[in-house]
């Protein structure tokens, strides 16, 4: 179930290119007949090697497509608009390929709600390679990220995204990031060879499903990191994903929170709520399987006294785990020794994660090897129901009947619209700054301003877009040409009318 | 606050009325205006919550001394208020007998008078944020505001902004540290407070203040009105005490009238002070600065070297966005960054002092960067004296400042991102594009104290004075 984006049509890939061509030559006509080329239908605008993806970025509106096509693109692409699609074309093994030659630092920035971006192959770039900031109803999917620097995926602030079938490998700090964000999925995909593989940081309401997490120093983490503007993290569900020989030495940024993982763990939560683990095969970890544990599981950070430290309500449920546990590191090692073994276990409590109080549960205890959860009740005792109960959670026995944690209808748009109601908010916000009512300001007052003008708000309206000094007195004013039309008008209309 | 005529008439009687009381009461304020004591700075070293360490009898010695002052001048007192009352008049060149204040019943530019209350009309309440946390990307809504404050209680707290009274003698007010000319702040590293004495931390800038949580340095407080008695209170700052603040005010027949519209309370009362305080600190607003247009979809607001500069700013290598968050840029989240207070030293603990938390050594509190450009020096202390010269702390290196000995939890987004000298000066060039003072109350020339205005700055070019003459 996508609900990203309603665009007015979508293309598959492998349309042949006359047909795009095609369809672009009708849609740019139907732009140029249009008064409101913004709200026309999506036009396609293609992007050939040697092209800039950027250039077609700031020609595209809202609900356009960009097809780039296979070669070597070197440069930073930021999207601050809504509704954009980049979308690779890889034929046969010639994938649009973005390469930050060690020099460039992001590949992807985007801002803008409704983004999508497919099929690109991104290399060697400093910073992150796809890199949102509170763009909601995003779609990342079918990327090739290698060797990319700090993140490869790393959606932050944005609510109801998809982040599906992307395969990253080589990666300082998590392979796929979602931080600070809701209603996400993360379906999938393929991590490796990186220090996380997949890591949810203070989010809610997340599925991380049918992902491959292989060779990582940690293969998926969910944390509440203290310090950070947005303070919890519950209800994800890591689902069906195969969590394996995650026993990378940690190539960790000095500093960073992941380098402070040790080699060999399968999924770590640290202090995150509500968690719910479940049939995913988790084998090969050589420290341990799952950790569950506190704040304290990480050193070197400053206290966050608006940040709970303790993971509550983190249910295991059925997991096929083996073979985990063959080396421990550092501390697991010593808290083995005291049990006197030189293993480690399938499934970790400690620091504040291992009383009953927190509510955390786990089923077929027996089934694996564990250290920590004695005092954890059993997921279906009345103990849990209870405490679902109270915390007004639908007690399941098992998550296997829920899709998505998408959300059903796409986060709402943000577009100011040009009514009257649009016009108040651009006079209180740009206007009223040099024109008070009746007092002089920068500029003169409203009251001067109707008295010369009357009710003639086209004037008013032409005059805006590119204003000459009228008065010896006053600055000239700066032009608002950056406003369309309609809205001048509809502006000058309300300046016109005010009465206070 | 347009001046007419028939206003104009009811002003010089009220004004005249005052000085009849003044005349024939001979009314103890304390208001007349003192010389700063001509000493060399005091420099004050120690770490915080400097109030503190006076001792009680020194403070009363001081106090005595003041008083004694104080009444040594009672005889010239009535001609004074007659004279202060006269001077907007005089400056103004006009002729009528007394002048009046009257406070505005207009809101502040971009607030909307809703139900008697000013609300702020800005286009970044059209997004919504994550969690209403007001930290995100471009069309992010804002934190909650503190507003509906009436046109007159924002009004009264500009007065009381510039007015010298609020200090112990009359020789510093609000905008003795919080210029309007210098982005609210002052342009020194370390504030100075009264007989300047030099404070250990930078005055911060008070643009958008309104929106905050989490205020001062060390994050203590939470509400200008919890804060502003800090600074009020402090012998260090504007050493006066809630008591000597009524007596002063209250003997002020100018402030009781002001008062009285604004509260429609007498006498005057300390939440009073502190409201009206708020309500013109919440009035400054700045969001509509060319990054803004950009942000609204405007994108030819912003030149190719300032998008370049936005593009370092929120990239993962620079990391500048992660904690300088926009709509405000800033995510109100205490932040180590290991910045030396001088080289090789670390005096001020930061949020440790308060917390007593040995991890937040060294914690502050992570600054908006509003109108940057006109808050040089940078930093809790001053230490950068400039802009590039703050962005390049970030590229010198992990704990590079860091004095040898010290253990401070330095943040993680503190790396070694090698930006290139192209790469600052891009960062630079982004943060001028912040620059928004369209929204500058107007500075009154004349307080109702009669005390001088001591910010010291001339109003903006266009400004009129506090009685709004055309």
């Amino acid at each position: 179930m996508n609900t990203l984006t309603k665009h007015p049509h979508r293309i598959d890939r492998g349309i042949d290119r006359g047909t795009h061509r095609g369809i672009a030559r009708v849609v740019i006509s139907a732009l140029v007949l249009s008064v409101f080329a913004s709200v026309a239908q999506a036009a396609i605008i293609e992007v050939r090697e040697g092209d800039r993806i950027q250039d077609a970025v700031n020609r595209a509106a809202p609900g356009d497509e960009i097809l780039v096509y296979p070669g070597l693109y070197s440069e930073t692409v930021y999207v601050d608009k809504d509704d954009i699609t980049l979308r690779g074309v890889v034929e046969g093994d010639s994938w649009p390929h973005l390469d930050g030659k060690k020099q460039l630092n992001d590949a992807i920035l985007y801002s803008g709600n409704g983004f999508s971006v497919e099929w690109f192959k991104i290399t060697h770039y400093k910073g992150n390679a796809i890199m949102g900031q509170a763009g909601n109803n995003f779609s990342i999917r079918n990327n090739w990220v290698i060797d990319s620097g700090v993140y490869g995926i790393f959606p932050e602030f944005g609510e109801n995204g998809l982040i599906e079938n992307n395969i990253l490998s080589g990666i300082e700090d998590a392979a796929i990031y979602v931080g600070m964000s809701d209603y996400i999925d993360v379906r999938n995909n393929q991590v490796f060879d990186n220090v996380a593989g997949i890591e949810i940081e203070n989010s809610r309401h997340v599925l991380v499903e049918g992902n491959l997490a292989k060779n990582n120093t940690g293969g998926i983490l969910v944390f509440i990191t203290p310090g950070l503007p947005i303070k919890s993290s519950y209800d994800a569900i890591i689902r069906r994903n195969f969590v394996i020989d995650n026993n990378t030495p940690n190539f960790g940024i000095p500093g960073s929170l992941v380098s402070q993982i040790p080699a060999g763990s399968g999924i770590i939560v640290m202090s995150g709520d509500e968690v719910i683990i479940e049939d995913n095969v988790i084998t090969g970890n050589n420290n341990a399987g799952i950790i569950i544990t506190s704040q304290d599981f990480v050193t070197e950070i400053a206290t966050d006294t608006g940040s709970d430290p303790n993971p509550d309500a983190v249910q295991i449920r059925d997991n096929v785990m083996f073979n985990n546990g063959a080396l421990p590191e550092g501390e697991m090692k010593l808290l083995m020794l005291t049990k006197f073994s030189t293993t480690g276990p399938d499934i970790l409590a400690y620091q504040g994660a291992t009383a009953a109080e927190r509510g955390s549960c786990i089923s077929r205890r027996g089934a694996y090897r564990t250290h920590g959860v004695d005092d954890w009740a059993d997921c279906d005792s009345p103990t849990i129901r209870a405490n679902d109960a109270i915390a007004g959670r639908e007690p399941v026995d098992s998550t296997r009947g829920l899709t998505t944690k998408m959300l059903p209808e796409p986060a709402a748009p943000r577009v100011i619209t040009v009514d009257a109601s649009g016009a108040e908010l651009v006079y209180q916000g740009i206007c009223a700054g040099c024109h008070a009512y009746n007092v002089r300001l920068i500029g003169p007052p409203t009251l001067a301003i109707q008295a010369q003008y009357g009710e003639d708000a086209g004037s008013i309206a032409a005059y805006i877009a590119n204003p000459e000094k009228k008065r010896p007195d006053f600055p000239t004013m700066p032009p608002q040409d950056h406003l369309s039309e309609p809205m001048r008008q509809l502006v000058a209309e309300y300046m016109l009318a005010l009465t206070n | 606050m347009i001046m007419r005529p028939d206003i104009h008439l009811r002003q010089a009687a009220i004004s005249l009325a005052y000085a009849l009381l003044n005349l024939t009461t001979g009314t103890r304020a304390t208001s007349s205006p003192l010389t700063p004591t001509p000493s060399a700075p005091t420099r004050y070293t120690g770490p915080s919550e400097p109030h503190r360490s006076l001792s009680t009898t020194a403070h009363n010695r001081y106090q005595r001394r003041r008083q004694r002052a104080a009444s040594g001048r009672r005889r010239l007192l009535t001609p004074w208020v007659l004279l202060s009352l006269a001077a907007p008049l005089i400056a103004h060149g006009e002729t009528s007998a007394t002048p009046a204040f009257q406070l505005g019943d207009i809101c502040p530019a971009s607030f909307e008078n809703q139900d008697g209350g000013c609300v702020l009309r800005n286009r970044y309440r059209e997004y919504r944020s994550l969690r209403d946390a007001g930290v995100g990307g471009l069309k992010t809504g804002l934190p909650p505001l503190r507003e509906g404050f009436t046109p007159q209680q924002i009004d009264l707290g500009r007065y009381l902004f510039f007015d010298p009274i609020l200090s112990a003698d009359g020789s510093v007010s609000c905008a003795s540290c919080h210029d309007p000319a210098k982005g609210f702040a002052d342009g020194r590293g370390q504030a100075v407070g009264i007989h300047r004495q030099v404070l250990p931390r930078s005055a911060p800038s008070l643009w958008n203040v309104g929106f905050l949580s989490t205020l001062l340095w060390d994050g203590s407080k939470s509400s200008l009105e919890e804060q502003m008695q800090g600074p009020l209170y402090s012998p260090f700052e504007m050493g006066n005490t809630p008591t000597q603040l009524l007596t002063t005010l209250n003997a002020n027949p100018v402030y009781r009238a002001l008062f009285e519209q604004a509260f429609s309370r007498s006498p005057i009362a300390l939440d009073q002070i502190y409201t009206a305080i708020t309500a013109f600190e919440s009035s400054l607003i700045s969001l509509n600065s060319r990054y803004d247009l950009y942000a609204h979809g405007y994108h030819e607001a912003l030149t190719d070297a300032e998008i370049a500069g936005l593009n370092v700013f929120r990239s993962f290598v620079a990391r500048c966005a992660e904690c300088h968050t926009p709509p405000l840029f800033t995510n109100q989240q205490l932040a180590v960054l290991g910045v030396a207070d001088a080289p090789g030293e670390l005096i001020d603990t930061g949020a440790e002092a308060i917390t007593g938390d040995a991890s937040q050594r060294g914690a502050f509190r992570v600054p908006s960067l509003r109108n940057i450009v006109r808050t040089a020096p940078y930093m809790h202390r001053g230490q950068k004296p400039t802009l590039e010269d703050a962005a390049r702390f970030y590229t010198g290196g992990r704990g590079h400042e860091v004095p040898e000995g010290e253990s401070v939890m330095i943040h993680w987004h503190i790396w070694e991102p090698r930006l290139t000298d192209a790469e600052i000066t891009s960062l630079t060039t982004f943060m001028g594009a912040l620059t928004d003072e369209a929204f500058m109350p107007e500075i009154p020339k004349v307080v109702p104290s009669g005390l001088p205005v001591t910010q010291g700055q001339k109003p903006m070019a266009g400004n009129s004075d506090g009685f709004g003459a055309q």
